[in-house]
């Protein structure tokens, strides 16, 4: 048990750190004591402007897109027992970039913030699409159905918003950014906006858990125990299209985070479903942050996505992580 | 359900589904069909007669030189490449999955579409734009990723879960490398390599279709040696090794035949997205085999292809790569297949 508890412990302590590391460190150098007296309310007006305007606001939107990304992620893979089943699966990372590039090339947005809503309306409408579309009639059936559907609608969408990007070059460029998956002037406006659909998913999330061990056991198990698999099903893709929604709104469709942490926690901290939930959602957390302050010092004076560095500092973890003995299937 | 139709004595008999045959046979008409159009239709007024004319020679009546130029020189390579591209790319496909047991695996799944891209690129931004080094740089790009995920993930022998892994790793590596190429590049070149990166059979000149396509024809006719040890895959691991498989040597062996296939079809045209996972599940259904069949995959994975790029240069008004349209009408076609199969099952 103790080994058990170590990581998820050893996490929790990083979320402060993370959280630290994201106000204190940036690409416009603020000094550590002008940052505190920022953060205490005061200071030069400069480090102010940085900390209140910039590093706050982002530093909210990478706890709430991590915490996001890691709860779907781990909920849809216990959910499809699908390895390459990433929470933007179900029409939603598709849906939200369609309807960006609808509001980029036609309706001619040009900010971060204003794509919110385009972005939350076409997630919600494609996965509706795909659950409408290919939701399980027998549930005791594995929801292997459900998940073509969501690649081949979401291929449909991934198709048209190539075209409409490739015949825009403005759009083009926009979509590029968009799709690498940033916290770029990404204000409390833009956050507040999807903290309904966040708190939703993550009051469906809760509600589902219990049902999750029972479900890994397979589904004729879960019905066998008493678990009420259509009420847990609903309860999961609520979860799963609302978390991952609200997560692409703010930050893009940055898949590879509830890709990579539930399998790596997976290993790390064994088979309870709920373990893994909550574990996922702290690493999420510190995974997003890390990565968004890594992006803002890579490579002076720009800024590399952190949709991009996730892929670069997760990535070979999840490699070398599936090559020791002890990882294991789903 | 249909009856297998037994070849040869009942003893050893090798079984084809007569489902299969037919659906093989009504796509292999619409691939003809298809065929005759895509030699037919363009800018330049060929009649049909010409077309054949052009294409069969002796009973029909002569052709002028640049009527031979447009159907033979111009049409015939991208038809040809439309439907040998497409019928390799459901092959591999259909391997894949097959090993794999998970209809969501493709190619895709050891990097390959996101490998050749990044070295697509690195030709592109080394090598200066020649078509030499983008065609170089993608086939070695594809070819090197396939390697490296091999090699990683072999540890005790090809463990399915570890490969899958493995492969998403370097593949959202690669991914994260190719959009962060994109950014730093020019807006003008950005564009122009991720229409190659959406796959495309503009390129798809004599020059460079007839070598692939040769490849390709070659590695096909592997296939049905593969057929039975892919049945056998099918029935699960400890399975298949009881029905005396050399587990481990079949599967490299079709990993590679896979791997291949692809390399030589990203090489002309680009990564094109989604016949390698669409086709296999096209084909399924419509054969209402519990397995992936093969024939009607590659089958499927040809007309597929074919019909996208018809779509793309004469119905499309804009030019987009046929990899946009092919998504697309994949992806429609496949929500319908599924929608009729869940009403079926109720």
């Amino acid at each position: 048990m103790t080994r058990r508890r170590f990581p998820l412990l050893l996490l929790v302590a990083a979320i402060p750190a993370a959280v630290a590391l994201s106000l204190f460190v940036g690409s416009n150098p603020v000094p550590p004591g002008d940052v505190w007296a920022a953060l205490t309310g005061g200071g030069d007006p400069t480090a102010a402007y940085v900390v209140d305007h910039q590093r706050l606001p982002r530093t909210v939107a990478g706890v709430v897109v991590g915490l996001a990304l890691g709860v779907s992620g781990a909920l849809m893979q216990a959910y499809t027992r699908n390895p390459f089943a990433d929470p933007g699966l179900l029409g939603v990372s598709a849906g939200a970039s369609f309807a960006v590039a609808i509001a980029v090339a036609y309706v001619g947005v040009t900010q971060p913030a204003a794509y919110v809503w385009f972005a939350v309306v076409g997630a919600l409408l494609a996965s509706l699409l795909v659950v409408v579309l290919g939701r399980p009639t027998d549930p005791r059936v594995p929801p292997t159905r459900l998940v073509l559907t969501g690649v081949a609608v979401g291929a449909v969408l991934a198709g048209l918003t190539t075209g409409i990007s490739l015949s825009d070059p403005d759009a083009f460029e926009r979509m590029l950014t968009w799709h690498a998956g940033s916290l770029i002037d990404r204000g409390y406006d833009v956050t507040l906006a999807v903290l309904p659909l966040l708190v939703l998913g993550g009051i469906a999330a809760a509600l589902t858990s219990p049902a999750l061990n029972a479900v890994a056991l397979g589904r004729d198990v879960a019905q066998a125990q008493g678990v009420d698999l259509r009420r847990a099903d609903a309860l999961t893709l609520v979860a799963v299209t609302f978390l991952a929604a609200g997560a692409a709104a703010v930050a893009g469709p940055v898949a590879f985070v509830g890709l990579v942490v539930p399998h790596v926690v997976r290993w790390c901290v064994g088979v309870d479903q709920r373990t893994i939930l909550a574990v996922s959602a702290v690493a999420g957390i510190v995974l997003v942050l890390v990565a968004d302050v890594v992006g803002r010092v890579a490579v002076l004076p720009g800024e590399m996505p952190a949709g991009i560095v996730t892929a670069f500092l997760g990535a070979p973890v999840l490699v070398l992580l599936a090559r020791r003995s002890r990882a294991t299937g789903l | 359900m249909s009856r297998p139709l037994l070849l040869g004595s009942q003893r050893a008999h090798v079984g084809v589904d007569r489902r299969e045959l037919a659906v093989c046979a009504v796509l292999l008409v619409a691939a003809l069909g298809l065929g005759f159009v895509g030699l037919w239709a363009g800018d330049f007024p060929v009649t049909p007669g010409e077309v054949a004319g052009a294409l069969l020679g002796a009973p029909f009546p002569a052709v002028e030189p640049i009527v031979y130029t447009v159907v033979v020189e111009w049409h015939l390579p991208r038809v040809v490449a439309a439907l040998v591209f497409g019928a390799a790319l459901a092959a591999s496909g259909a391997i894949f999955q097959t090993i794999t047991r998970n209809p969501l695996a493709s190619p895709d799944v050891m990097g390959l579409a996101n490998g050749s891209f990044t070295g697509m690129l690195l030709g592109l931004v080394l090598l200066g734009g020649a078509w030499a080094g983008i065609m170089a740089g993608a086939l070695v790009g594809g070819l090197v990723t396939a390697g490296l995920v091999y090699v990683l993930a072999l540890r005790d022998g090809l463990r399915d879960f570890r490969f899958i892994v493995v492969g998403i790793g370097v593949s959202a590596f690669l991914a994260a490398l190719n959009s962060w190429i994109l950014l730093r590049i020019d807006v003008e070149t950005a564009l122009f390599a991720s229409a190659w990166g959406a796959g495309t059979l503009n390129n798809a000149t004599a020059g460079a279709v007839w070598p692939a396509a040769s490849v390709l024809v070659v590695l096909l006719l592997l296939l049905p040696w593969g057929v039975a040890s892919l049945r056998q895959l099918e029935l699960g691991d400890d399975l298949a090794r009881s029905t005396g498989l050399a587990l481990d040597r079949h599967r490299a062996a079709l990993l590679l035949l896979a791997v291949a296939l692809v390399s030589a079809v990203t090489t002309v045209a680009g990564p094109i997205a989604f016949v390698a996972l669409a086709a296999p599940q096209i084909a399924r259904r419509l054969v209402r085999s519990p397995g992936i069949p093969l024939a009607a995959s590659c089958c499927t994975g040809a007309v597929l292809l074919l019909g996208a790029d018809l779509v793309a240069q004469h119905v499309v008004p804009l030019t987009v790569p046929v990899g946009v349209v092919t998504v697309v009408i994949g992806g429609a076609y496949l929500t319908w297949l599924l929608r009729r199969e869940m009403r079926t099952d109720r």
